[in-house]
Parts: C-alpha cells; structure tokens; sequence
C-alpha cells in the first residue's frame, strides 16, 4: 500500500538506472536531505553537534569506507584505526604548513584551508592504504586480517615516535588550530554548533553518493566478482589486482577523511594511542557487520546503532532514572552487547537486510496474497 | 541518511536534563575501565566532601550543591559528551582527572568562559595564568613532581647524582610524556643518565620494559603511571627484585590500590604527594556522621582515608573554597562560572583556613595569583609500610626546582599563546 513499484513506469534506460529506482524510496531519500540540510543546522546546539550528529556522520564515512573493502571487495581489515590516525595527522600536517627539513634548511608550505588539507588527508591515507593492501594479493581471510592489523599497530607506533608529525609538541598530542571557510570557523574552540555540523554533513552527503554509485557501476561490480570467487573473477577478466588494490585505496580514502574530521572537527586534540587504537578498529568493524555487509544504508545504520545507543542509554539511565553512573557504564556494556547478539542471531546480514525485509513485507501490505 | 530521523525521534527522551540547581559542580569520573581503581577512590572523596557541605553546612553560603557526575571511563570520546552535557546544567567547574581529556577542554573551556582545575595533572605550562587564563593547575603539577623526585634522589645521595643511572618508565600518552622534558633539563644540571621505557595503554603488558630494568640495573627507577599500569609495574619490580626504596612513582602512581596487589613484596615503595595521607584528621569525624551514618557515601563506601580519597577530597575542598572566594569578591551567593574563575584566581590557602576546615597540615599553603596559576609547587614524599598497610610521609614539603622549571613554563606557553594567537599581558596588570 504505503511502499510499492507497482504504478512506477519508467520510460528510459537512465529513469531506471538511477540511484533510487522506487518513487517512495526517492521521496523518503530528499526529504532526509532536507531535514539535515535545512532545518537541522537551525535546531541543534553544541550537545547535540557534538555529542550526537559529529560521532554519527564521522562514524558513517568510515563506516562507509570499511564497508568499500571488506563488504564489497571482501578484502578483512583491521587496520582502520591506523588509517584514521593516518588522515588525522596528515591533516594536522596540512593544515598547520608541511615543513621539510633539507641539509638544516627548512621549507615550509604555507597552511592549506581546512577543507583542502581533509581531501588531501584522504589521499595520503589512500596511498599509505594501498601500501598495505599490497599482502592481500597473496594472502585472504584470516591472514590478511592479521596484516592488516600489524598496519594498525605500526601505524600508531610511528605517530607516536616520529615527532615531525606531530610538530615536535612536548606531549606528543595534535591539537587542531582554528581554521575555517568563507570566515566561519569549523575547527578550533570557537565554533558554532552549525557550522561543524554542515561541514561533516557536505563530506558525508557527497562520499556516501559517490560510494553508491561506484557500488552500482562496473567498479564495484568488479570488487564484489572478487569478493564472491576471486579465481572466476580473474577467469572472466577482472584483474585483481587492481580490484583489490582500487578496493583498498578507495576505502582508505574514506578512512583517512574519517579520521582527519574525527581530529579536527570533533575532538580537536587528538593522541594516537587513546583515539586511534586497536578498538577503534573494532568498533568500525561492528559498525559494518551490525549495518549490513555491502550496504551503504547499512554503514549509516551500523554507524547510528553503535554511537547513539550508548548514548541514548546513558541519558535514559542516568539523566532518567538517576542510577548511579558506574551502574549505569555496566549495563550499557550488557545492553548494547545483548542487542549486537540478538541481531545477528535474528538477522545475520545486519540492520540493512532488516530493512529490506520490511520493505518485501511493506510492498505486499496489508493484502499478503 | 534515513537515520537523521530515528536520530531526530531519540531527542525527546535526551532534551530531558536535570533541574538547574543552586551552585552546579561536576565530576567527570571514571568507576569503570583500566583506570577504575584509581577513578572511584577519587570521585568517591570529590563527592562525599560536597554531600558533607551539604549535610553540615546546608551548602556554600548557603546555596546547596548540586553535584553531577558523569562517566568517561578515561576515554576523550565519553569525555566529550560528558563535557558538553554537563556544560548544560551551569557546571562551575571541571576537574576532569585525565591529561587527554584536560588537553581538550583546555580551548573549549576557555571559549565557553568556564575554569578547568586540572590538579596535579594536566599541561604543566597552564601554571601562566596570563595565557592560560581559565586553568589552574594548583598547587603542583608534573615538572614540580619530576623535579621533587629528583631532589629527593640528590638528598638521598648527599647533593650529588652525577654519573647515577635514572630510567623513567612511563604511561605512553600526553601524560607520560609531561615529564621528559625537565628531567632531560635536571639531567643537564645534575649529571645524571636518563633513560625512557614508554608503556603503551592501558598498561598491562610490560614484561620487556622490567627485563630491561632488570637487564641494565638501573640506580632509581621513576614511574609515572595511571590505573592498572601502577599494579603490573610494581608487581613486576618485585618479581625482579628490584629495591623498592629506589623505585619513586608520581601522585598518581602511590595509593593503596597500586601496592596492596604485590603484597608483602611493595613494602618500602615511595610515591610523591601534595597532600597528607590517612584518616587522623576532624574532618573524617565530620563525614562519618554527616555522610557515612547518614549512608550518603558515594559508591561503596569503603574508600574513606585512602590516597586517592584524600585528593579527592581536597580538590573538592579547593573548589569550594574557591567558590566561597568568589561569593564574597561578588557579594552574591549563586555565582557563574565567569566568577568562579576570578574566585579561584583569588584563591588563598593558608593552614588557619585548613585547620578551620578540619584538615590541618593536610597541604602545603599556597596563593594563587593571576600569572601563577599553579601554586609553589610544594611536594613531599611518601613511602608504603606493607606490614602496616598504611603510607606515611617520610619528607617534609619540599619545593620544586624554580630556577629550571620557570624558563620551561614560560617557553611552552608562549609557544601555545603563539599558536593560538592570545595576547599575554592583557588580562593580567
């Protein structure tokens, strides 16, 4: 009744090519756009920016870009913590002037703006991504994972040892200045809820959009050739790789513009082995098995799932019921825990298929037969 | 995309927060995690002394406190959200016992006009006051520490260390790595040999730096170390039979939490201290039958007298006290938090004030001023009698090394007022 193709006609190859191919989805898809668009930005204040909206989208890119490399192309990573810290620190890098020392001389590059020195974290990260993507065309599955996590560790090892990322600062942190566009600051202590907010949402909107339409076209068709049985993928010629390697730079790519605005936007002080560590590996890798392995609305959910539920049940038992704190840390570990099992035990491809039952189910309503 | 509106629908129940009360102070603390063992004992101590002004008093001045905590599980993220919820609610002040998490509020704090007490932690240089305007670190922090320590090795060794071998084992974050700089300055001063054996978080695994120790003999070993990275170090100098007299931790490296695992073994291990340590005071009079009789303690209640409840307790006392400076500098009993920095930079302890509050020679009496933020810097020593189960002093306050610290200071916070484009001189005359 509410949700149905039927009715639907399209009259040119491109009507049906496009991205949302179900009027209502389309429908649902621009006013989710304008509600964060335009009446979002007017509502929030610096709790909900920083407690709730900035974690969520930051999260969801990353998300996102796991979800590029071990839902689509099938390639287990756990070095996602180690690539964020990669964007974070190339961006402090970029943002605050590259300095490059020769025979005692030093040159530096003068400050790049904010949005520039993020783009141009990620394509750090993508390089430093393929590097060690490079095990995956003689190793999968378990061994793989285990590559990758040695990239988590020596990663956050290096930032911690090599002081010109982190210019030589006595405490070993990277604090982001502030910096900002068109005049309004998005980094530093002196921004508005808003304009953080608006700044995230743009970067969000704009790589969950080309994330979906590498997905569909023949890139991510090729990743997901690979991702099923690589040996007939290469036998009907896709050549892995530059599959994998695409697949591995694409989403360090995501990674990396994850971690620069997890550093500058949302926590603008940053130290490698407290903010990117192993767990937040974890975490993002929960995020796309929760969401939905090859699924960019599942990245969103995963994403929403892991950071607003421990919140929402902080304010609820605390805020709410006035339950002593420590009380309350322990039940939402026993929560959120219970709720991950219970899922994957219900639904095992996670909280996209989830939502794609609901819609089989909503097309037929109310008449099932 | 979807998300944005379940997110929206979540609102309802979150807009829900506290009542704003009278005079709001929070506690950002920690009873969960690797660092719980440190965090209850303190948050314990910061609460209980604001139930008893409560329950005595009726409040500061009359206006009752209202104590939100907040758990942040040592974690920066949590410490965000904590932070931005309990800015809400009209918190005079933040006292977030975590290095990472003070690095952050140190901007965000300042741009939202709200003083941040980071006791005994946090960025040293916070000390200028007139760059750091809303900070305080008093009455000690790490460079006072580092330098104490090694005054009490120079009095060890008759006023000479040269040639002695220091290995620093420490907690491979900002807060570990605070001290490096003025022990490597004291290292050019006394001649002595410094070598680091970094820890990474959260601490449990440190077998290879103790073979090392254990390798290269060093003469004093020095630990700055936090939640149960204390236990593993100083289980394993006692399995390496190190000498404990020569093993010195910070203040957070010294409760009874940290020793009481080795056993026996930790008898004659030394920590430094700003304050005194048990329950021999009237104050603990006082708490048992306004707080524990009444059965308001925080948690479980059996921390009381502990270390690391006394320093809870005496931040909560300097707070109050600095609350109780700006009501009378403002002549109004519910103060700001703008007034509540201008009472903390009024701020004046003296033994008469501590012993009218029941914690005679609990601290060192210090002044804090508008370019000194961070007190004099006094600390003392104190060992742990395993047999007795009870640390005592074994020095008296002695102060840091001025001479060496002072250049330091004023170097890390010019860089920063540099970094940060703020102008010193214009909020102090």
């Amino acid at each position: 009744m509410l949700y149905r193709e039927a009715g639907d006609f399209k009259t040119s190859y491109t009507d049906d090519g496009q991205t949302f191919p179900i009027k209502f989805d389309r429908i649902g898809y621009y006013v989710a756009l304008i509600v964060a668009f335009a009446i979002v930005p007017f509502v929030i204040n610096d709790y909900w920016v920083n407690a709730i909206f900035l974690p969520f989208l930051i999260y969801a890119i990353a998300a996102i870009g796991l979800n590029v490399l071990v839902g689509y192309c099938g390639q287990v990573s756990l070095g996602t913590g180690g690539f964020m810290a990669v964007g974070a620190y190339a961006c402090y890098k970029f943002m605050t002037g590259i300095d490059i020392w020769i025979g005692g001389v030093q040159y530096a590059l003068p400050p790049i703006n904010i949005f520039f020195s993020v783009i141009l974290a990620g394509f750090v990260t993508a390089i430093v991504g393929v590097l060690f993507g490079l095990p995956s065309l003689r190793i999968k599955g378990f061994y793989l994972a285990v590559a990758t996590l040695a990239a988590q560790f020596f990663l956050v090892w290096l930032f911690n040892k090599w002081s010109w990322t982190y210019n030589y600062s006595a405490s070993g942190q990277i604090s982001a200045p502030e910096r900002g566009m068109f005049g309004v600051p998005v980094t530093g202590p002196n921004t508005e809820a808003w304009a953080t907010y608006l700044f995230c949402l743009v970067f969000v909107v704009v790589l969950a959009l080309i994330a979906r339409n590498l997905t569909r076209g023949s890139v991510g068709r090729k990743w997901m050739a690979i991702r099923d049985m690589d040996i007939a993928a290469e036998i009907i010629g896709v050549d892995p790789l530059k599959a994998k390697l695409s697949a591995f730079a694409v989403s360090s790519f995501y990674v990396g513009i994850a971690g620069a605005l997890f550093f500058s936007v949302y926590l603008g002080a940053v130290e490698v082995g407290e903010a990117f560590g192993i767990q937040k590996s974890f975490l993002v890798l929960f995020m796309v098995i929760i969401g939905g392995l090859g699924s960019i609305f599942g990245s969103f959910a995963g994403a929403a799932f892991l950071v607003l539920l421990p919140v929402l049940l902080k304010n609820v038992l605390v805020s709410g019921l006035g339950w002593p704190t420590d009380l309350a840390a322990h039940l939402e570990f026993m929560i959120v825990g219970a709720l991950i099992v219970t899922f994957l035990i219900l639904e095992p491809h996670g909280l996209a298929q989830l939502w794609r039952v609901i819609k089989e189910k909503l097309r037929l309503w109310p008449f099932p037969h | 995309m979807k998300m944005k509106l379940a997110t929206l629908a979540l609102g309802a129940v979150m807009a829900a927060g506290p009542a704003l009360a009278d005079l709001t102070f929070s506690s950002l603390s920690y009873r969960t995690g690797p660092y719980a063992a440190n965090g209850i004992p303190f948050a314990d101590g910061y609460a209980d002394y604001f139930t008893l002004l409560n329950e005595r008093d009726g409040g500061i001045g009359g206006e009752k406190v209202n104590l939100v905590e907040c758990e942040t599980g040592y974690n920066t993220e949590k410490g965000v959200e904590c932070y931005e919820s309990t800015k809400g609610t009209g918190a005079l002040v933040y006292q977030p016992l975590s290095t990472g998490i003070t690095y952050q509020l140190i901007p965000k704090a300042t741009a939202d006009g709200i003083p941040v007490h980071s006791m005994g932690y946090g960025r040293t240089s916070a000390k200028n006051g007139s760059v750091f305007r809303n900070i305080f670190n008093y009455p000690a922090n790490y460079w006072d520490g580092a330098s104490i320590a090694i005054k009490h090795l120079l009095d060890l060794n008759g006023g000479d260390i040269s040639g002695k071998r220091v290995a620093l084992v420490y907690h491979n974050s900002a807060y570990g790595k605070e001290p490096i700089r003025t022990l490597e300055e004291l290292a050019k001063k006394h001649g002595y040999e410094l070598s680091l054996l970094p820890v990474d978080h959260p601490g449990q695994e440190q077998k290879s730096q103790w073979l090392q120790i254990r390798r290269e003999r060093p003469d004093y070993v020095l630990m700055w170390g936090w939640g149960v990275m204390n236990q593993v170090a100083i289980q394993e100098a006692v399995n390496i039979r190190y000498p404990m007299e020569n093993f010195i931790g910070i203040w957070w490296s010294g409760s009874e939490n940290d020793v009481k695992p080795a056993g026996e073994g930790a008898h004659g291990y030394k920590a430094l201290t700003f304050h005194n340590v048990g329950s021999d005071y009237p104050i603990f009079d006082d708490i048992k039958t306004h707080v524990v009789d009444k059965g308001l303690a925080a948690g479980a209640g059996d921390q009381i007298g502990t270390v690391l409840y006394n320093r809870g307790l005496y931040a909560a006392m300097l707070a109050a006290e600095a609350a109780k400076t700006a009501q009378e500098l403002h002549g109004t009993a519910t103060i700001t938090p703008a007034q509540m920095r201008d009472g903390m930079e009024a701020l004046s302890i003296t033994e008469e004030k501590m012993a009218a509050l029941g914690m005679p020679n609990f601290g060192p009496s210090f002044t804090v001023t508008c370019t000194n933020h961070g007190g004099d810097g006094y600390g003392a020593v104190a060992q742990w009698d395993a047999k007795a189960g009870s640390w005592s002093l074994i020095t008296d306050y002695m102060q840091s090394d001025q001479d060496v610290l002072g250049p330091l200071i004023k170097e890390d916070s010019e860089a920063y007022a540099a970094e940060n484009k703020i102008e010193e001189q214009k909020f102090c005359p």
